[in-house]
C-alpha cells in the first residue's frame, strides 16, 4: 500500500512548513529578525518525521495514512507553543520526540505481533498498577502540589501514570475481549437494570479498582477520571450495554460525592472551580490558576493577540503558572483566540476519528477494543486538561498530549500512536489480502 | 461492535463541542466582564510593558518618563516633583492615571496609531507611546509657587491668542513620585486640604467682584452701557429689595462705569446687573463658557463648572432663583473656576474672540517628528473687538489708579479686576485678581485666588499676578 504512505508523506510537509512558519513567528516577536534557524528547526522536524515515516514505510504499509502526520501537526504545534514560552524547555522537549520517535520505531518493531500482549494480560496490569505506586516508593518519589504524579531517577523525572494508562487499557481490552459474551449472557435484570455476573466482573474490578486505589493514594484526580472514562468506553464497546455504563457512572457521582466531603484536597479544588474569584484566590494551591486561566483566554478573544504575544509573568513570578504544561491551552486561547483554540481542537478531533475509524476497521475483538480504549483515553486526556482549563470540570493535573511539556507524556504518546498504526496496519492489510 | 464505536465517537464529538463552547464562553461572551474583574490585572500589567512617552514643558523639560525595571516592567517617575502635579497628573498601576498622563494616555502608551503599532509588531520592536510637548513654563510656575507660599489657592496664566495655559499652580500640591505608594496615595485622598485636588478646573469658589467685568462685557456689547454711562452709586442702594452696601459703606455720586469698576462699586453694577437683565447676562456667560465643565485637555472628571449653583447644580443664569443684580457683582449663588476667570481676562485681551485653554502643545513621535500638533481652536467670539478695547481700558484704569494698582509693571501696561468674596465657613476672604498683559498687544492672561486670605485681592491676589506676569513677560 504505497499510496497510502504517499498520502502521509505528503501530509508530513504542511506540519513542516507549521512549525517553520510557527518558529518565523516567534523569532520575529522575539528578536526582531527573522533568522534562518526556524528553518534549521523546520527541517529537523521534517527529517526526524521522514525517519518514523520510513520506519512506517517498511514495517507498517498499511498503516492509516492520517494519524501520523496529525500527531506531527500536535507535536511540532506543542513545541512551537513551548518555545514561545521557554526556549530551554523546548530544547529538552525536542530531545524528548527524538527518544519518542525511538520508542516509537522500537514498539513498531518489536510488538508486530501486538496480540501477544494479550497473554501477558495479568503481568501487563500488575505493572501498570506497580507503575502507579513508584511515585510513592521513598527515595524515588516526588510530590507536587499534593499530588504524587512524579517519579526522580537521577536528573530525570518520569510520570508513571502515562505508561500505566497503556498498560491497563491493554488488559481491559484482552480480558473484555474473553468475557465479554459471558457477561452480557450471564446479566441478571434486576429492578429493570441490568446487573453483570460478579464472577466474570470480578477480576476486571479488581484489577481495575486496585488501579483507582492507586490512583487515590498518589492523589492523580486527572488521570483517574481517564482511566475511569477509558474503563466505561471499553466496557461498553464491548458489551453494547448502557446500563453497564449507567451503573458506572452513578457509582461515580456517588463517589465523586462521598469524596467531596471526605477529602479536604478535593472539596477544595471543587470550590476553587466553583467559585474562582471568591476567598480561595488568595490562598496557596488555590483557585488563582483557574481564575488566570480564563482571564487570560478572555484576553485572546476571537481572534487572539498573535504569537508570543502573550503574559506570562510579572517580573520573575508567574502569572500563567504551568503555562507550559497544565495551562497551555490557555495560552494557545490567548495567542490564537478562539478560532486557534477550535483548530487545535478539531486536529485532536480528526486525530480521535482515525482511532475510533482503526477500531471499526479492526477484525479481532481485541484489537477493536484496544484500539477503542486507547482512543478513548487519548480524547479524555484532552478532555479532562481542557475542561480543566476552561472550568468544565475541576481543574486537574493531566497534560495536554504532544503539545504539553513533559518527557513521559511524549514517551507514552508515541507508544499509543505506535499501538494504533500497528493495529491498523493489520486491520487494513487483511481488508486487501484476506487469509 | 462497530455500532457502539460510533456511539462512543458521537460522546467524545460532543464532549469536545462542550469544550469549544466553554472556550467561547470565555473567549467571547463573559469576556467583557472577566476583563472588567478587579482581580483581573493583566491589561494593567500589559501597560507596565509599555514604555511611555514623555511629557515635557515648554523648554523641553522633562516633566514625566518612564523608566526601565529590573524584570523589564517601565514605571513612571516625575523628575520635577512637584512642580507640575496637578496638570501632569501622574499614571500607575494600581493607582490608575489623572491630568495629562490620563487625557493623553492613547498618545503616550502609543495606542493611537494603529498602522505604527502594527508596524512596530511585524518589525518585532516594542510598542512605544509618543512624547507629548506642553505649553507650560517651568520658570513662571515656580513663581506662582513661590508667591503662593504655601498658602491655599491657585494661579493660572494663558497666552489669550492661543488658549496656551503657561502656568497652571495649584497649592496644596502633591508630589507625583509618591503616589505610586498606595499608603502615600490613600493619605492624600484623605487629607482634608484635598492636595489632589486641581484648584484651577476643579474648584468653585465665589467670585466677588472680579465678575463685574462680565457684568461690564453684557452691559456695553449689548449696548445698553458705554464706559462712560454714568450710574449712581449710592451705598444701601435697593437692589433686589434688599438693600445693597458698598465696600466699607463708601458712597459715591453718578459716576461712569470705568470709575465705577477702577473703585469696584458694588451698588452700580447691581444697578447694571438688573438694567441688562438675565436673558442678557446668561448669553454673555454661555459665550464665555460658564454653565458647562470648563474647556481644558483635562480628563472630564477633572473639569467643573462655573456658574449659578443650587443644591450642588449648576442652574442658568434665567433661573428664578437667581438674583441678578448680586450676581451681577459676583455674589449670589455663583461658583466660578479660576480657569473660567482667566478666560474671561483672556476673551478680553483677545479683541473678543476666546480660545480654548489647552495645555498639551504637541505630539511628537521618539524620532523627533511631530505627529499632532493642538491647533489653537476658537471657543466663541464673546464680544466685539470694541467691546474687548473699551472694557480692556477700563481694566487699565483698574491697576492705574484703582484697587489693582498692586499688580502694575514698570514699562507694561497691565488691565486687571481684583475681587475679595466673602466666604460663608469660617474663613475671612476668597480673595482674585484677574488681569492681562500687555494691554495693547497682550501675550498674557491671567487669574490668581487665595483661599481664606486676609486682606483684598488687590493686596493680595495682585502682587502674586504682577509676579507671575513679569517673569512670563519678560
Amino acid at each position: 500500500m504505497t499510496s497510502a504512505r504517499n498520502r502521509e508523506l505528503l501530509a508530513l510537509v504542511p506540519a513542516s512548513l507549521l512549525l517553520t512558519a510557527g518558529f518565523a513567528a516567534v523569532f520575529i516577536e522575539r528578536d526582531d529578525v527573522l533568522s534562518n534557524v526556524s528553518l534549521t528547526y523546520g527541517a529537523l522536524f521534517l527529517g526526524l518525521c521522514l525517519a518514523a515515516h520510513i520506519v512506517l514505510r517498511f514495517t507498517l504499509p498499511y498503516a492509516d495514512p492520517y494519524l501520523f502526520p496529525l500527531f506531527a501537526v500536535l507535536a511540532c504545534f506543542g513545541l512551537v507553543m513551548i518555545y514561545r514560552i521557554d526556549d530551554e524547555l523546548a530544547r529538552e522537549q525536542a530531545q524528548w520526540f527524538v527518544i519518542g520517535l525511538a520508542l516509537f520505531a522500537a514498539t513498531i518493531i518489536l510488538l508486530r505481533d501486538y496480540r501477544t500482549l494479550e497473554r501477558y494480560r495479568y503481568t501487563v496490569a500488575a505493572v501498570g498498577i506497580g507503575l502507579l505506586l513508584l511515585p510513592r516508593l521513598p527515595g524515588i518519589g516526588s510530590q507536587v502540589n499534593g499530588a504524587y504524579l512524579g517519579v526522580k531517577l537521577g536528573p530525570l523525572t518520569f510520570q508513571p501514570a502515562e505508561f500505566a494508562k497503556i498498560a491497563i487499557i491493554v488488559f481491559l481490552a484482552s480480558y473484555l475481549r474473553d468475557t465479554r459474551q459471558l457477561l452480557v449472557i450471564g446479566a441478571r435484570r434486576f429492578a429493570g437494570i441490568t446487573i453483570p455476573p460478579l464472577k466474570h466482573f470480578g477480576p476486571l474490578l479488581i484489577v481495575w479498582g486496585a488501579a483507582m486505589v492507586m490512583l487515590f493514594i498518589i492523589q492523580d484526580l486527572g488521570s483517574s477520571l481517564m482511566f475511569y472514562g477509558g474503563f466505561l468506553a471499553v466496557l461498553y464497546v464491548a458489551t453494547d450495554r448502557f446500563s453497564f455504563v449507567a451503573i458506572g457512572l452513578a457509582l461515580f457521582g456517588a463517589g465523586s460525592w462521598a469524596l467531596y466531603h471526605a477529602r479536604p484536597t478535593i472539596t477544595h479544588r471543587v470550590d476553587a472551580w466553583l467559585h474562582p474569584f471568591g476567598s480561595l484566590y488568595d490562598q496557596v494551591g488555590g483557585s488563582y490558576q483557574i481564575a488566570q486561566s480564563v482571564f487570560a483566554q478572555a484576553d485572546g478573544g476571537l481572534f487572539g493577540r498573535g504569537f508570543g504575544q502573550a503574559l506570562l509573568k510579572v517580573g520573575d513570578s508567574p502569572l500563567l503558572p504551568a503555562a507550559q504544561t497544565d495551562l497551555i491551552y490557555s495560552v494557545i486561547v490567548n495567542e490564537l483566540g478562539l478560532i486557534g483554540a477550535c483548530a487545535v481542537l478539531c486536529t485532536y478531533l480528526l486525530a480521535i476519528e482515525r482511532g475510533f475509524k482503526i477500531a471499526t476497521l479492526a477484525r479481532d475483538s481485541f484489537s477493536k477494543l484496544l484500539a477503542t480504549g486507547l482512543t478513548a483515553v487519548f480524547a479524555l486526556q484532552v478532555f479532562v486538561i481542557v475542561g480543566g482549563v476552561t472550568r468544565v470540570i475541576p481543574l486537574t493535573g493531566v497534560t495536554l498530549p504532544f503539545i504539553s511539556y513533559g518527557g513521559s507524556s511524549i514517551l507514552a504518546n508515541f507508544v499509543l500512536l505506535a499501538l494504533l498504526l500497528l493495529i491498523s496496519d493489520r486491520a487494513r492489510r487483511e481488508a486487501i489480502e484476506p487469509r | 461492535m462497530n455500532a457502539p464505536i460510533a456511539r462512543l465517537f458521537v460522546v467524545v464529538v460532543v464532549l469536545f463541542g462542550v469544550l469549544v463552547g466553554f472556550t467561547s464562553r470565555w473567549t467571547v461572551f463573559e469576556a467583557d466582564a472577566l476583563r472588567d474583574n478587579p482581580k483581573n490585572r493583566r491589561e494593567l500589567l500589559e501597560e507596565q510593558q509599555i514604555r511611555r512617552g514623555l511629557i515635557r514643558a515648554a523648554d523641553d523639560t522633562v516633566l514625566a518618563r518612564s523608566l526601565k525595571q529590573a524584570d523589564n516592567s517601565y514605571v513612571r517617575t516625575y523628575p520635577a516633583g512637584r512642580l507640575f502635579s496637578h496638570a501632569v497628573g501622574y499614571s500607575f498601576v494600581r493607582q490608575g492615571r489623572a491630568g495629562l498622563e490620563r487625557y493623553y494616555d492613547d498618545d503616550l502608551s502609543g495606542r493611537n496609531s494603529e498602522l505604527g503599532s502594527l508596524i512596530d509588531r511585524l518589525s518585532g520592536s516594542e510598542q512605544e507611546g509618543d512624547n507629548l510637548l506642553t505649553s507650560l513654563d517651568p520658570d513662571a510656575q515656580r513663581v506662582a509657587l513661590q508667591q503662593l507660599g504655601g498658602r491655599k489657592g491657585a494661579v493660572v496664566a494663558l497666552d489669550p491668542r492661543t488658549g496656551a495655559i503657561k502656568v497652571m499652580a495649584s497649592v496644596p500640591g502633591y508630589d507625583p513620585n509618591t503616589v505610586k505608594n498606595q499608603r502615600a496615595f490613600t493619605a492624600l485622598n484623605r487629607d482634608n486640604d484635598a492636595p489632589l485636588l486641581n484648584r484651577n478646573t476643579q474648584s468653585g469658589y465665589p467670585p466677588g467682584s472680579t465678575f463685574k467685568v462680565v457684568t461690564a462685557i453684557a452691559a456695553i456689547d449689548s449696548g445698553q452701557y458705554k464706559p462712560d454711562s454714568r450710574v449712581s452709586g449710592r451705598n444701601g442702594k435697593t437692589i433686589s429689595g434688599v438693600p445693597l452696601n458698598n465696600d466699607a459703606g463708601e458712597s459715591f455720586g453718578d459716576i461712569t462705569l470705568t470709575e465705577a469698576l477702577t473703585h469696584s462699586v458694588n451698588t452700580v453694577f447691581g444697578e447694571v446687573g438688573e438694567k441688562v437683565g438675565k436673558l442678557t447676562m446668561k448669553k454673555y456667560m454661555d459665550r464665555l463658557g460658564f454653565g458647562r465643565p470648563v474647556e481644558v485637555d483635562l480628563p472630564r472628571d477633572e473639569r467643573a463648572a462655573s456658574g449659578e449653583r443650587q443644591r450642588g447644580r449648576i442652574i442658568p443664569a434665567t433661573n428664578g432663583a437667581v438674583d441678578v443684580g448680586r450676581m451681577a457683582i459676583g455674589q449670589d449663588k455663583l461658583t466660578v473656576t479660576p480657569l473660567q476667570m482667566a478666560m474671561v481676562a483672556a476673551s478680553v485681551a483677545n479683541g473678543g474672540k476666546l480660545m480654548k485653554p489647552h495645555l498639551g502643545d504637541r505630539i511628537v513621535d521618539r524620532d523627533g517628528r511631530t505627529v499632532d500638533r493642538i491647533q489653537p481652536e476658537e471657543l466663541s467670539q464673546v464680544m466685539t473687538p470694541d467691546t474687548a478695547a473699551q472694557v480692556g481700558a477700563m481694566m487699565s484704569q483698574v491697576v492705574k489708579e484703582g484697587t489693582g494698582t498692586a499688580a502694575a509693571l514698570e514699562g507694561i501696561d497691565v488691565a486687571g479686576k481684583t475681587g475679595t468674596a466673602e466666604v460663608d465657613h469660617g474663613c475671612p476672604n476668597q480673595l482674585w485678581f484677574i488681569a492681562f498683559a500687555p494691554v495693547q498687544d497682550p501675550t498674557v492672561a491671567i487669574a490668581v485666588t487665595v483661599e481664606c486670605g486676609t486682606g483684598f485681592g488687590g493686596t493680595v491676589a495682585a502682587p502674586i499676578a504682577k509676579a507671575v506676569m513679569q517673569e512670563l513677560l519678560t
